[in-house]
């Protein structure tokens, strides 16, 4: 037995374990462990050494100041990941100790905050989307469309997706993962290109698309559905602030990512993935689902329902895997959305798409440089420019900027750039000039 | 109404309730660039009822949501298989760091050095944990690591022109996740009974083990807190069979430093980070949930994996994808925000802090049998790892459940227990104490559970009713099923 280690997050004084070993009846904590063979019994784990807590902020706060920060350097890339303002209250509201550690509202008249806002969390969802229910939040964009996919399959009964080669790629290798082992086929085509045929359980499409269009899905919806199939659109939700949302245009499934509402972009994670749906496909739903109900004595109350489709109660035919997701985050998400309301929603996504087209017009109006035309467009573009994108991006990174993300597999030197109400004029000036000047000087 | 009642009423307000047309909580900035032309019209939506509310209105009702929930910070929570450990602040604190907070996934692999290398290092910390050779960090819960496992799994057999290894093993004493995720993941789920002692029986592993067997998923200690002392063995008979061993590590607080799952022949095993590495739940997430593999399974891992190389500048970080990746299983890297906080703890303990916090979450769990064993009959009577897990079936006899002793605990201030789980076990009451909980809290809780055993014999009722104390009673689950209201909708 090694040499007890007094911590503060360990409040047994020696005296007490002693006590507590006595009452066990045993003679040694380590012969509580004695049904762990002898041979595989006290490994030796090698562990750097511990810190204390002022040694860890020294040495972790170390690595994150390793990293460029967006905001502090001026930063234009976007791809389903975007840097909008996040009021003070979200931060302050879900940092509550009785919100970040609790843990899933299994008790309801314990769990009244949770349960409430992650009520209000759907009906905000329900409210953007403008669709009929919503659940508590899946793990991120990417795997929420995978699982509107799956659920396309199991409300249609058939083993066949169209996913649109306009959605982001990163979401399309998800939708791989998750569906190809399942025997589901997985078509990649371009909008409009589709083949839609009766073992087409759902079209995936994206809105606005990967690279920034906002198109009116209608004949895209349409074509589906004479199908027999479902359309399911992964969608920017600041977008919907201003753009019509895909309920309105017969969406039967839309997902996304709440990341760009009240989410910090945190390298990739946690984020979450929001999911709504027609209410006649709610017993098919994967996730969570808070519902209003009343207690005994008729007062208003909330509590998880629907619980029979998930998997503690039907194990392997359950309409998905996931126990633990998003709470905490999407919380919030439904802080920010209620602190912007429609209006400051709104203003976020028109001063997003303002200064992203003018520096598309000022990129534009360079030498060398053509902002790629694909119709009306959010806050997101296509440049084709004189070099590659990895040229491009490691010469604005010479000058302090961090650029885009490499579109040339889709258009030939493109690169990606995102501008939202975060990015300041003086960033956009800096990057039109150190583009003007790379073009003449060979990507140097 | 009095003036009290309307603002006792408030409580149980919406945000829609206090909402007011033309009230905002944010004010943003005038566009500082010259005016561009707005799309067209049909484009535009016309209508977003979102509600409207002031700053103050923001503060006040989440504020008050907050106050009517429990958690670590306000009760002792010993919700079994959950791990409700407290999550130390400084966690929290250096997560949010602007480095590491407001880093972009995409950004350039140069300008992020320092959480590539964060992320190498918990890689690491976590593959000597569990003893194994390789790991990948990106799956984004428990029950997206098992996804990865069994896809793994699958990918393996395939590799090796085995594609008709299609059945999975699973004890009847299982999380719900583990069948879940095998399903998801194309397998048949055959599930194994446990011998009376709920430990798996060995004979019924060796009946299954055939040429159609692809695996066993296994959680190590199981759902009844006890360890197995045949694992080392079941494993054996599994991977003579041609089938490999998933390691369901939830409950791997238990064996910090104690044991290494890959030493005991498993093949895959996931970590609940936001349980064994104490980063917040959240009222039910964000979690993390790395895995961790043997050789066999390596080249398979979920992409992205931290590799480093080592040039004339020094090291350098980048994220690789493994030969056979099964893929990815996000659009990111993982829940980096929670790596961080992660990595935080294990640098906090260290090997010996592990040791200990596993060595104490088992003391407790066995202090809290010895003194609760009269009152309330243990599932199985031998020494416990972390968990605990006691039935009701006596009190249930005198016509109280275990739901009644545990919304009855809920007056008394302490969370209940995992209720009715394992399944296995009637009238279950799985109580986990962890190791961040003192003597005098077991104490008091010991106290607690004792005057509710007395209760059942001397004012049963109190029970039935119970809770007392809380903003509302007992919900109507069943309506909330048959008639769901899941969403505010304009009167």
């Amino acid at each position: 037995m090694p040499t007890p280690f007094p911590h503060s997050y360990l409040p047994h004084t020696e005296a007490q374990r002693r006590e507590m070993i006595d009452a066990v009846g045993v003679s040694s904590v380590d012969e509580l462990f004695a049904d762990i063979p002898d041979a595989f019994r006290n490994p030796d784990i090698t562990l750097p050494p511990a810190l204390t807590e002022l040694e860890l902020l020294r040495e972790i706060g170390g690595l994150a100041k390793r990293n460029a920060v967006p905001g502090e350097v001026p930063c234009f890339v976007g791809g389903g990941v975007y840097r909008h303002f996040i009021p003070s209250v979200v931060g302050a509201m879900i940092s509550r100790g009785e919100f970040l550690t609790s843990y899933t509202p299994y008790q309801p008249e314990v769990s009244q905050g949770t349960l409430q806002a992650t009520y209000e969390y759907q009906s905000m969802i329900c409210e953007i989307t403008a669709m009929e229910a919503a659940n508590a939040g899946m793990y991120d964009g990417a795997s929420s469309l995978a699982e509107a996919a799956l659920m396309a399959c199991r409300v249609t009964g058939r083993h066949s997706v169209i996913v649109h080669d306009t959605v982001n790629p990163r979401y399309r290798a998800v939708v791989d993962t998750y569906l190809v082992p399942q025997g589901v086929e997985v078509i990649t085509v371009a909008p409009g290109g589709e083949s839609i045929s009766d073992a087409t359980a759902c079209v995936l499409t994206q809105y606005p698309d990967y690279f920034g269009a906002v198109r009116d899905l209608t004949p895209i919806a349409d074509a589906a559905h004479e199908a027999g199939a479902l359309l399911a659109v992964s969608a920017d939700p600041v977008a919907l602030g201003m753009f019509r949302a895909p309920g309105e245009f017969g969406a039967d499934i839309v997902t996304g990512e709440t990341q760009p509402i009240g989410v910090n972009m945190s390298f990739g994670g946690p984020f979450v993935g929001y999911f709504a749906c027609r209410l006649s496909h709610i017993r098919q739903m994967p996730g969570r689902i808070a519902g209003r109900t009343v207690d005994h004595e008729g007062r208003i109350g909330y509590a998880l329902t629907l619980q029979t489709r998930e998997q503690h109660i039907r194990r392997e035919r359950a309409t998905s895997n996931i126990c633990t997701s998003e709470a905490l985050i999407a919380t919030g998400t439904a802080v920010c959305l209620a602190a912007l309301g429609p209006g400051g929603l709104r203003r976020m996504a028109e001063l997003s798409y303002q200064k992203a087209h003018y520096v598309a017009a000022e990129i534009a109006a360079l030498d060398s440089y053509e902002v790629v035309d694909n119709g009306p467009w959010f806050n997101e573009f296509v440049v084709r420019c004189p070099h590659t994108a990895l040229e491009t991006n490691a010469a604005l990174w010479r000058r302090g900027i961090i650029g885009g993300i490499d579109a040339g597999s889709a258009v030939e030197n493109g690169l990606l750039l995102s501008v939202t109400e975060m990015h300041t004029r003086a960033e956009i000036d800096a990057l039109v000039s150190a583009l003007r000047e790379i073009a003449g000087k060979g990507a140097q | 109404m009095t003036t009290d009642g309307v603002f006792a009423q408030r409580g149980h307000h919406s945000l829609w309730d206090i909402s007011a047309p033309g009230r905002s909580g944010v004010q943003l900035p005038d566009s500082d660039v010259p005016e561009q032309p707005m799309p067209n019209a049909s484009l535009l939506r016309e209508e977003l009822r979102l509600p409207e509310v002031s700053e103050l209105d923001v503060v006040r009702h989440y504020t008050r949501l907050a106050q009517k929930n429990f958690s670590v910070d306000t009760n002792f929570y010993p919700l079994g298989s959950c791990t409700m450990k407290y999550n130390p602040k400084i966690n929290d604190m250096v997560a949010s760091q602007p480095g590491f907070s407001g880093i972009h996934p995409l950004q350039p692999e140069e300008t992020v050095q320092g959480a590539l290398e964060l992320m190498y290092r918990l890689q690491r910390d976590l593959q000597s944990i569990t003893g194994m050779p390789a790991g990948s960090l990106a799956p984004l819960a428990g029950a997206h690591g098992e996804l990865a496992g069994v896809l793994m799994i699958k990918a393996y057999h395939e590799a090796r022109g085995e594609p008709h290894r299609k059945v999975m093993l699973i004890p009847d004493s299982a999380h719900g996740t583990n069948p879940a995720s095998a399903s998801m993941g194309g397998f048949e789920v055959v599930t194994l009974p446990s011998d009376i002692n709920g430990i798996l029986d060995i004979a019924a592993v060796e009946a299954a083990a055939n040429d159609r067997l692809a695996g066993l998923m296994i959680t190590i200690p199981n759902t009844l807190g006890l360890f197995n002392p045949n694992i080392a063995h079941i494993c054996e008979i599994v991977h003579s069979a041609g089938g490999l061993v998933y390691g369901d590590g939830a409950n791997m607080n238990a064996l910090l430093g104690r044991a290494r799952p890959y030493d005991l022949g498993f093949d895959v095993v996931h970590l609940n980070l936001h349980k064994t590495t104490s980063t917040p739940h959240g009222g039910g997430g964000p979690g993390a949930g790395p895995v961790c593999v043997g050789e066999r399974l390596a080249r398979y891992l979920p992409s992205p994996v931290v590799e480093m190389v080592e040039d004339t500048e020094g090291a350098q970080y980048r994220f690789a994808t493994p030969t056979n990746s099964i893929g990815a299983m996000s659009a990111g890297h993982g829940n980096f925000g929670v790596l961080v906080r992660a990595y935080t703890y294990l640098r906090a303990l260290g090997a010996d802090g592990l040791r200990q916090a596993s060595g104490d979450a088992v003391l407790n769990a066995n202090y809290l049998r010895r003194k609760l064993e009269h009152a309330y009959r243990v599932a199985v009577d031998r020494t416990c790892m972390h968990e605990v897990v006691f039935t009701g079936r006596s009190q249930r006899e005198k016509g109280v459940k275990a739901l009644d002793i545990s919304k009855r605990m809920i007056d008394y201030g302490v969370h209940p227990p995992t209720m009715y789980f394992p399944l296995i076990v009637e009238e279950a009451l799985m109580v986990e104490p962890t190791e961040t909980e003192s003597k005098e809290t077991l104490d008091a809780f010991i106290e607690v559970m004792t005057t509710i055993a007395r209760e059942v014999d001397e004012s049963p009722e109190l029970l039935h009713e119970a809770p007392h104390v809380t903003p509302v009673g007992r919900l109507d689950e069943a309506r909330a099923a048959r008639q769901p209201d899941l969403r505010w909708q304009a009167p």
